[in-house]
């Protein structure tokens, strides 16, 4: 047994981290939080040129290759700055997608793109105002053509390609689609800095996602593999904004002491730690398990999106908690954390039906 | 990141695996399995001699306390084997277990601190489970505040002289020896006054008196003093220095309490398999799966986190504080869990016969045995200061003793 990653892994995890230091600060951030941009060009730009984007592609496809596990630490990084770009539902999701269920043509076409940054994809399901079972998916595909209406896509409005979850003649598939003559509008969400739209089809061209298939179950499949990935993030996430409480409570004096020395503040920052460290080693183990495509990975992925949902959540609650007054000033980051925590909880799916997929993955006898 | 034996691992388990299945005391096997949380019942056997019994067997074979060096009765093996070993050893764990506080807390203050003809003398036989040891640690009025402790040591020619007394002694009642932490200064601050000793037992002027605990068991007792003697030459560490020396107990002893984790995830998932509650049975119902998830992502949480520590160790690297949250999240699980199960059963869950209750009462013996793991060891308080300020690196408690000599201290009754 070894329960770590390797050297090779954290020293590219370290480039990114710098990288994303020195490129993607407040400034960049606000940048898209307040002005007109969608997503951070720049940061997108660099993390290409860098690779990030092709870590887990294969070389065939124009990748880096670099598997899995370099993926789940750069997405940690990425968790941890809250990164303005669409990396997620491109890499984690439409990525996953196309390479699960795509052919090879369609594999040919788009992974290269996509490795490299030039073309943003996602992953488009949701259509009703409830967490989404089967029967409220009510987009068409048929010959050829895509017909319906996407409520919340994430990054819909800067996406190139989407895989799309649609109903065919015979169920649902997931069904490739360019974005370049569909109608976005922007949707406003908990987090503005993850470029929601609704998207309408209307008549738009697009075609099968490989061969005939279950689209809700290979939605899951792919859901299965990007939890990890998403879990990740939330932990890089819950981890700066643990340390962005505990930062503040050293300096922050109340009765003329810190206010990192009251019980109640230091007991419910060890929670916070207590969480981390717990979503941490499940997620270790999820990694494990995606780079190997283990048996365990239906088990380990929900077991780590549980685990990292709470602690995101946990810690970014709690870090306004302990700012205070200033915790819930638009100017201070501590709200950024909170619903970004809040987004990623529900980008997959809520927590409680992860919780279900969970047990219904545990094996009789646990 | 590998989690799958390795070619050497997977015969070292295979070679385990034989000698378990060929050694151990099967007819032991069922009352193991369905024994209560707390002090374990065998169906009319005696615990201790049964674990006395085994300890000598696994002795014999090479398979006690592995990761010891072999001169002290151990076989110098890997973290990661013993790590096997205690995965196979399964049921049976638990009459090892009745050994923990020596194996794992008093051997190594003894491994760092006794002199070589003590460990030659002591460590085997601590390992073979011929001797038992004690950690005698806590008084009435310190526990949490340890260094706060009262019980005398007084030098009189190449002896001490104890006087005093010790309380929440687990097992003293069994033991052959202890370690025994004193006041010799009391002088100058808290800390700085205290020495370390092991003592026998046996000697004149020890008295022990078991206590009965809230679940009914007595596994711990009062410890009495008076006028004993310890040779000096049974001193670990420097005079004044007892609450270094006391460190590298309790460091193992979150190790030792952290390593074999009991959770009741377990428990609960074979109890909610069958229940038959209002909406069919238990498992399918979405409330009980929501808190099952909850539990199982913490469960597989601390086992994950301990495998992480395992492979830290096996690096040479120090498994750091941040073990302590094992205990902190089984204990207060432990109950979360029991209270629901009973509340599942309505009335019936009340029924504490095993011979009538579901899964032969375990819940509800974790109900009543719960309450202690949240406070053995370190209380899930003194657990949340140790993660704040040595983890995380906030500000230390104020304390209203600071500095001062210890018999200037404020004391409450
Ligand atoms: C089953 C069992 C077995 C045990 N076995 C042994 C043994 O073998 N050897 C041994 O030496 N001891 C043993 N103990 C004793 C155990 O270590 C102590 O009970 C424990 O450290 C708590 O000390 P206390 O009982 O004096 O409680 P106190 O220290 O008086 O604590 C009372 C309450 O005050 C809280 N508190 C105290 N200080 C602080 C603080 N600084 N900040 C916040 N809250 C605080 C505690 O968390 C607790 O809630 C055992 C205890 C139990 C229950």
């Amino acid at each position: 047994m070894n329960f770590d990653f390797s050297d090779d892994d954290k020293m590219v995890q370290d480039q990114i981290n710098r990288f994303l230091r020195d490129n993607c600060g407040f400034d960049e951030f606000r940048s898209v939080l307040e002005g007109d941009a969608t997503y951070s060009d720049s940061v997108w730009r660099g993390l290409s040129e860098m690779g990030v984007q092709g870590t887990a592609i294969p070389s065939a496809y124009g990748g880096v290759e670099a598997g899995y596990l370099s993926l789940c630490l750069a997405a940690r990084e990425l968790g941890a700055h809250l990164a303005p770009v669409p990396f997620s539902s491109s890499i984690y999701l439409a990525v996953e997608a196309i390479q699960r269920t795509g052919s090879e043509v369609q594999k040919e076409e788009w992974l290269p793109k996509l490795a490299s940054g030039q073309v943003i994809g996602t992953l488009a399901v949701t259509e009703t105002l409830q967490e989404q079972v089967p029967e409220d998916i009510t987009t068409t595909f048929a010959k050829g053509k895509l017909n319906g209406i996407k409520l919340v896509v994430p990054h819909g409005l800067m996406a190139d390609v989407a895989v799309v979850l649609a109903r065919t003649s015979d169920g649902l598939s997931l069904v490739l689609a360019p974005l370049s003559d569909v109608m976005r509008k922007s949707i406003d969400t908990v987090d503005p800095t993850m470029g929601s739209a609704t998207i309408t089809f209307k008549d738009a061209p697009a075609e099968l996602l490989g061969e005939s298939h279950d689209g809700w179950s290979a939605m899951s499949a792919v859901y299965n593999r990007a939890a990890v990935l998403f879990a990740f993030e939330q932990l890089g996430g819950a981890e700066r904004a643990l340390d962005m409480a505990v930062g503040y409570a050293k300096e922050r004096f109340a009765f003329g002491r810190p206010i990192g020395s009251f019980q109640a503040l230091k007991h419910m920052m060890a929670d916070m730690y207590v969480a981390l460290k717990l979503a941490e080693s499940n997620c270790y183990y999820a990694a494990w398990a995606l780079q190997n495509d283990a048996d365990e990975l239906a088990l380990a992925a929900a077991t780590a999106r549980v685990s990292a949902t709470q602690a995101f959540q946990l810690c970014s609650r709690d870090n306004i908690q302990v700012h205070g007054g200033m915790g819930f000033t638009w100017e201070y980051d501590c709200h950024l954390y909170y619903r970004r925590s809040n987004y990623l909880a529900l980008v997959l799916g809520g927590l409680t039906t992860w919780e279900d997929k969970l047990v219904s993955a545990l094996p009789d006898a646990a | 990141m590998e989690f799958n034996d390795t070619k050497e691992e997977a015969a070292f388990r295979g070679e385990i695996r034989t000698w378990i299945d060929n050694n151990a005391p099967d007819y032991l096997f069922e009352p193991l399995s369905t024994s209560g949380f707390g002090s374990i019942q065998l169906d009319g056997f005696d615990p201790m001699a049964e674990a006395k019994q085994w300890q000598k067997t696994k002795a014999e074979a090479g398979w006690a306390c592995l990761q010891w060096p072999k001169d002290y009765g151990g076989q110098g093996a890997s973290p990661i084997e013993s790590v096997i070993w205690n995965q196979e050893e399964g049921v049976y764990g638990q009459l090892s277990r009745m050994f923990i506080i020596g194996q794992g807390m008093c051997a190594p203050t003894m491994m760092t601190f006794a002199s070589e003809d003590q460990k030659q003398r002591y460590l085997p036989k601590l390992a073979s489970g011929e001797e038992v040891w004690c950690q005698l640690f806590s008084e009435p009025h310190s526990g949490s505040d340890l260094a706060g402790l009262r019980t005398r040591a007084e030098k009189d020619g190449d002896d001490w002289v104890i006087n005093g007394q010790k309380i929440w002694t687990s097992g003293a009642q069994h033991s052959e020896f202890g370690i025994l932490i004193t006041r010799t200064d009391p002088e100058v601050p808290k800390h700085r006054g205290l020495t370390m000793f092991f003592l026998d037992m046996k000697s004149a002027g020890v008295d022990i008196r078991p206590i009965k605990q809230a679940n009914g068991d007595s596994g711990f007792n009062e410890v009495y003093f008076d006028n004993v003697r310890i040779p000096d030459a049974q001193r670990l560490g420097g005079v004044g220095e007892g609450w270094k020396v006391s460190l590298t107990t309790l460091m193992n002893e979150r190790l030792a309490i952290g390593g074999s984790i009991t959770t009741g995830f377990p428990e609960i998932k074979e109890l909610v398999d069958q229940l038959r509650i209002a909406s069919g049975t238990a498992i399918n119902d979405p409330a009980v799966r929501s808190k099952l998830a909850d539990w199982y992502a913490k469960s597989s949480g601390l086992k994950n986190t301990a495998a992480r520590a395992i492979s830290a160790l096996s690096k040479g690297e120090v498994p750091g504080p941040e073990n302590s949250i094992g205990k902190l999240v089984a204990g207060g699980m432990m109950q979360d869990i029991a209270k629901f199960s009973l509340d599942l059963q309505g009335l019936s869950g009340a029924i504490v016969d095993p011979e009538i209750a579901a899964g032969s009462a375990r819940l509800q013996a974790m109900l009543m045995r719960s309450p202690a793991v949240r406070i053995e060891g370190g209380t899930d308080q003194i657990l949340r200061n140790i993660i704040s300020e040595r983890v995380l690196g906030l500000p230390e408690d104020m304390r209203a003793d600071k500095g001062m000599p210890f018999n200037k201290i404020p004391v409450g009754n």
